[in-house]
C-alpha cells in the first residue's frame, strides 16, 4: 500500500501532519490526521487558585487568549458563586467582541483571500498575505493593519494587555473604562462597521461573482452534512459571550439546548492512539467513528456552526448579510464548508455593531465593575464562542477555592473529527489511480484551511501558505514520489 | 538583495501570542520585510523544513525562537535552526525560562496522560486508549513526537544568544531588538533584553515601607491603585521581576506575575520573591507568622508562574527524569539534552 505522508500541514502550537494511504488502484484508502501535541493545562491547573484561571488558561492560545481569559472569568463567577455588576458584563462583552474582530480580520485576510484573490492554483510564491496587498493595493492593506490594530488596542484597554488580558475576576473586572477610553471606541466602532462592510463587499466582488469560486464553494469536495453547534440568546441569535449552547442536527432541526455543566449529559470525547488530540462527539449518539450523517454524532463549530445553530444575528445590518446568505445558498444549515469564510465576515460585521452599540452604552463608564464573592467556593463552568467556535471551561475547587479537577474543551477540539473527516474527504475526491498532482496539495490545505483551525492558531494570523512537502513511498518503504511547494 | 539579512523565525510549546506580537508592530512589519528575507515562518512564508535543511551551516544570521521544548519534534527543530544559524534568540517567556506550560513540571507524563485521555469527565474511553508514537492502523503504521516527561527552556537544548522576555513580549522590545540587529549594534552574547531594573522600580504606586497583617487573595479585596499592591496585602512579583513592560498589569490594578523573568542580579525569581514576602510580614510571633504564610495558597504558582523550568526546584525535577522511558530505553534527560 502506498502511503502520502504531508508534514508539517500546519500547527496547533506544534505541527499537524496528514498520512494518506492508496490501495492497490492508487485510491485513497484511509486518511490521518495526525495532532503531536499536549501540553497538560488540565493537569497543571490542579491546586491552583482559582481566581488566576484567567490569567493563566490564556496561554492554550495566544491568538485567542481572550476566549480563554472570557470563558475562565465566567467559570470563576460560578466556582465562587457570585453575579458580577451589569457594566463588568458589558465591559466583558465589550472586550470580546475587540477580540473577534482581530481574530476575524487577521484570518480573512491573512489566510483565507489569498485562495480566492490570488486563486487556489496561483503561483504558491505569491499566495500569501504580501501577494494579496500587492494585488488590492497597499492602502487597502494598511486598512486592514489599521483596523486589526485598533482591535488589539481597546482589548488592551480593558483588559490590560491586548494578548493575554489580566482584567477578569470572579464577580467583575479590575478595572473601569474612562470617559475618553469609550468616546475612542465608540470612533473605532463606527469605523469597524465600515471596514466589515468593505469587507463583505470584497468577499462578494471577489469571490461570488466568480462562477470558478462559486462552484468550489457549493461543489461536493468541501461538504459534509453534520449537526451544528452555538450559542445563543433568548431569541436564538448568535451571542459569542453568554446565552445557551444550541445544536441543530443535519435538517436544521434543534437537537438540544444546554446550560453550563449539563454540557456533561451531551458531549463525550473519543481518544485515539494516533493524535494528541481528542475527538469530542454527542453524547447520545455515541461514537460511530468517522462518519457523518444525522446517525453519527459528530457535529461542528464556528463561524459557519454558529450561524446554521441560530435564528439570525442581533444587530440590524449582520442580520442582512445573514439572510443574504441563506438566500443566495438557497438552504439552511448551510453544509458546505467553505461558506465558514462568509460567515466569518457576517461575524466581523455583527461584533463591529456591538462594539458601537456597547460603547453607547450610558453604563459603560461605570466605576463599580466588582462584587466582592462572599460563598464558599464549588464548582463552575464557562462556556463561551471562541472565534474558531464553542469553548467549555469546567472547574472543581475545593472549599479554599484551589482547584482539585479542570476539564476544557477547545474549540478546535470540537472540530476535530469533522476537520479530519474534510481532509479525507478532499484527498478520496482529488486522489485518483495514484495521481498526485502538485495542486492537490492547496486543495487539502483548503479543506482544513477554512475551519481556521487552532492548529494553525497562529497560521491563521497572517498566512496562506503552510509548507507542505508530501512523499510517496511504495509499500516497501522506498520514496516513489516527492512533491514539494515552492 | 545580497546584503538583506536572513532571519528565520519558530515555534515550539508555545501558544502563539509571540507570533502576534511580531505582528503587533503593525505597519513596521513591512521594514523588516525590507531589511530582511525570512527563510522559515510557517506562520507567514512557504518554506518548510527541508529547505533548510539543505542550507549550509551558519548561513541564517538570526533565527527567533518561541516556545520551550515539550516532544522530541521540537527538540529536532531547535537543533537543526542552531546548526543553520549564526544567532539564535530565545522569543518570550517561554523559550526564554519554560513559561506557564512549564508549569507541568511538578507533573510527569504518566499523569498528564492519565488525567487528559481517561479522568476527564468528558472522556469516553473505555479500552484506556493512549496516544502512542508509533501505532499500527489497517493500512500502516503512523508516528507522534515523543512527548517528553518534562518542558525544558530552549537554552537547555541548544546553546542561545540572546534571550528576549515577556508573556509576551512588547511590541517596542521586538522592535528594538529588530533594530539592533539591523544595525549591526548587538550587546554581549547572553544578554537579556528589556529593561535594567525592576517592575518596582518602574511601578509609579506610592510606596510607604508598609507591613502587612496578612496576605489576601486578588477577589477577596478592591486594591488602590494608588498604592503599592504588596503593601495591601497582594502577592505581587514586581520586586523580583525585570522591567522594561510598561507595567501593564498593575496598570489595569492588577499584580505582576513575574513574566519577565528574574532582574539582572537574581539568581531565582522564586527565591527572591519569597524573601520580599517575607520583609513586608508584620509579625515576630512564629504562630502568626506561620498563619501569614499559609495565606500565600499557591507559592509554587505565584513563585514560578513563568519559570518553573528556570527554578532552583530543577534538581529535584531532574532526579525523576533518570527512569528510563519504555520507548526508547533511554532516560529523559538523555533524550533532551
Amino acid at each position: 500500500m502506498k502511503r502520502i505522508t504531508i508534514d508539517p500541514i500546519t500547527r496547533l502550537e506544534g505541527h499537524g501532519k496528514i498520512e494518506i494511504f492508496l490501495d492497490d488502484q492508487g485510491d485513497v484508502a484511509n486518511a490521518y490526521l495526525q495532532i503531536p501535541e499536549l501540553r497538560g493545562f488540565e493537569k497543571f491547573c490542579e491546586g491552583r487558585p482559582a481566581e488566576e484561571m484567567p490569567r493563566i488558561t490564556p496561554r492554550i492560545c495566544g491568538v485567542c487568549p481572550g476566549a480563554h481569559h472570557i470563558a475562565a472569568t465566567k467559570a470563576i463567577d460560578g466556582v465562587f458563586n457570585v453575579d458580577p455588576p451589569p457594566v463588568a458584563k458589558k465591559l466583558r462583552e465589550l472586550f470580546y467582541n475587540a477580540h473577534f474582530i482581530h481574530s476575524h480580520i487577521a484570518h480573512f485576510y491573512a489566510l483565507a483571500a489569498p485562495d480566492f484573490v490570488l486563486g487556489p492554483d496561483a503561483d504558491p510564491a505569491e499566495r500569501n498575505i504580501l501577494g494579496v496587498v500587492a494585488k488590492v493595493g497597499v492602502e487597502i492593506g494598511s486598512e486592514v493593519i489599521k483596523h486589526r490594530a485598533y482591535a488589539q488596542q481597546i482589548q488592551a484597554m480593558i483588559g490590560g494587555k491586548a494578548t493575554h488580558a489580566v482584567s477578569g475576576l470572579p464577580g467583575g473586572m479590575s478595572k473601569a473604562l474612562s470617559e475618553d477610553e469609550r468616546r475612542d471606541i465608540e470612533a473605532k466602532g463606527e469605523s469597524f462597521i465600515k471596514f466589515a462592510q468593505f469587507s463583505l463587499q470584497i468577499f462578494e466582488d471577489v469571490v461570488l461573482k466568480n462562477k470558478a469560486y462559486l462552484d468550489l464553494i457549493l461543489g461536493d469536495v468541501y461538504y459534509m452534512k453534520t449537526y451544528y453547534m452555538g450559542l445563543v440568546d433568548e431569541q436564538n441569535r448568535v451571542n459569542i459571550y453568554d446565552g445557551k449552547v444550541r445544536v441543530v442536527d443535519p435538517e436544521g432541526k434543534e437537537y438540544a439546548k444546554f446550560y453550563g455543566l449539563d454540557y456533561l449529559n451531551y458531549i463525550s470525547e473519543h481518544v485515539e492512539p494516533w493524535s494528541y488530540l481528542k475527538f469530542p462527539f454527542l453524547k447520545e449518539k455515541g461514537w460511530k467513528g468517522f462518519v457523518d450523517g444525522k446517525e453519527s454524532g459528530i457535529y461542528r463549530v464556528g463561524p459557519l456552526a454558529r450561524l446554521n445553530a441560530a435564528e439570525g444575528m442581533s444587530t440590524p445590518l449582520a442580520q442582512a448579510a445573514y439572510e443574504k446568505m441563506y438566500l443566495t445558498i438557497g438552504m439552511k444549515p448551510v453544509h458546505h464548508t467553505l461558506a465558514n469564510h462568509w460567515a466569518r465576515l457576517i461575524e466581523l460585521l455583527n461584533a463591529s455593531e456591538r462594539v458601537l452599540e456597547l460603547s453607547l452604552d450610558p453604563e459603560i463608564t461605570d466605576p463599580n465593575t466588582r462584587n466582592l464573592p462572599q460563598g464558599i467556593p464549588k464548582e463552575g463552568v464557562g462556556i463561551v464562542e471562541a472565534p474558531r467556535g464553542t469553548l467549555f471551561h469546567h472547574y472543581q475547587t475545593g472549599p479554599d477555592g484551589l482547584l482539585t479537577k479542570v476539564n476544557i474543551i477547545v474549540a478546535t477540539t470540537n472540530n476535530n473529527a469533522a476537520i479530519t473527516m474534510s481532509v479525507q474527504r478532499a484527498a478520496q475526491k482529488l486522489i485518483k489511480k495514484g495521481d498526485v498532482t502538485e495542486g492537490l496539495l492547496n486543495m487539502v490545505e483548503m479543506a482544513f484551511r477554512a475551519y481556521d483551525p487552532c492548529f494553525g492558531c497562529a497560521t491563521h494570523s497572517l498566512s496562506g501558505q503552510m509548507p507542505i512537502t508530501a512523499k510517496i513511498f511504495d509499500h516497501k518503504g522506498s520514496l516513489w514520489q516527492k512533491l514539494s511547494r515552492d | 538583495m545580497a546584503d538583506k539579512l536572513k532571519f528565520a523565525f519558530y515555534w515550539n510549546a508555545s501558544c502563539g501570542g509571540c507570533e502576534v506580537a511580531v505582528l503587533d508592530i503593525n505597519e513596521k512589519i513591512l521594514d523588516v520585510a525590507a531589511i530582511a528575507d525570512i527563510l522559515l515562518w510557517p506562520v507567514a512564508v512557504d518554506f518548510k523544513k527541508h529547505h533548510i535543511e539543505v542550507l549550509p551551516d551558519k548561513h541564517i544570521d538570526v533565527s527567533f525562537m518561541n516556545g520551550g521544548i515539550r516532544t522530541s519534534e521540537q527538540k529536532e527543530m531547535a537543533e537543526l535552526l542552531r546548526r543553520k544559524s549564526k544567532t539564535i534568540v530565545a522569543f518570550g517567556a517561554c523559550a526564554y525560562l519554560g513559561g506557564i506550560p512549564s508549569l507541568a513540571n511538578f507533573h510527569n507524563r504518566e499523569a498528564i496522560f492519565q488525567r487528559a485521555y481517561i479522568e476527564t469527565p468528558s472522556t469516553d474511553n473505555p479500552g484506556g486508549v493512549f496516544p502512542q508514537v508509533k501505532t499500527h492502523v489497517p493500512e500502516g503504521e503512523v508516528e507522534l513526537p515523543l512527548f517528553f516527561n518534562h518542558v525544558y527552556r530552549l537554552d537547555q537544548v541548544i546553546p542561545v544568544d540572546y534571550f528576549l522576555p515577556g508573556c509576551p513580549p512588547t511590541p517596542a522590545m521586538v522592535a528594538a531588538a529588530v533594530t539592533a540587529i539591523a544595525d549591526g549594534n548587538l550587546p554581549p552574547a547572553g544578554t537579556v533584553f528589556g529593561g535594567p531594573s525592576t517592575v518596582c522600580d518602574s511601578c509609579k504606586r506610592v510606596k510607604q515601607e508598609k507591613k502587612v497583617k496578612g496576605f489576601h487573595r486578588i477577589h477577596e479585596i478592591i486594591p488602590d491603585p494608588e498604592r503599592c499592591m504588596l503593601e495591601q496585602g497582594i502577592v505581587c512579583a514586581g520586586s523580583a521581576t525585570r522591567d522594561g513592560c510598561g507595567t501593564r498589569c498593575l496598570n489595569a490594578n492588577m499584580p505582576c506575575r513575574g513574566c519577565f523573568g528574574p532582574a539582572d542580579g537574581v539568581a531565582d525569581q522564586g527565591a527572591k520573591l519569597l524573601s520580599t514576602l517575607s520583609t513586608v510580614v508584620d509579625s515576630n510571633d512564629l504562630r502568626e507568622i506561620e498563619k501569614m504564610i499559609d495565606q500565600i495558597v499557591d507559592p509554587a504558582g505565584y513563585l514560578y508562574r513563568f519559570g518553573t523550568a528556570s527554578s532552583l526546584l530543577k534538581h529535584k525535577l531532574a532526579s525523576e527524569e533518570k527512569s528510563a522511558h519504555p520507548a526508547t530505553g533511554r532516560s529523559q534527560l538523555e533524550v533532551a539534552k
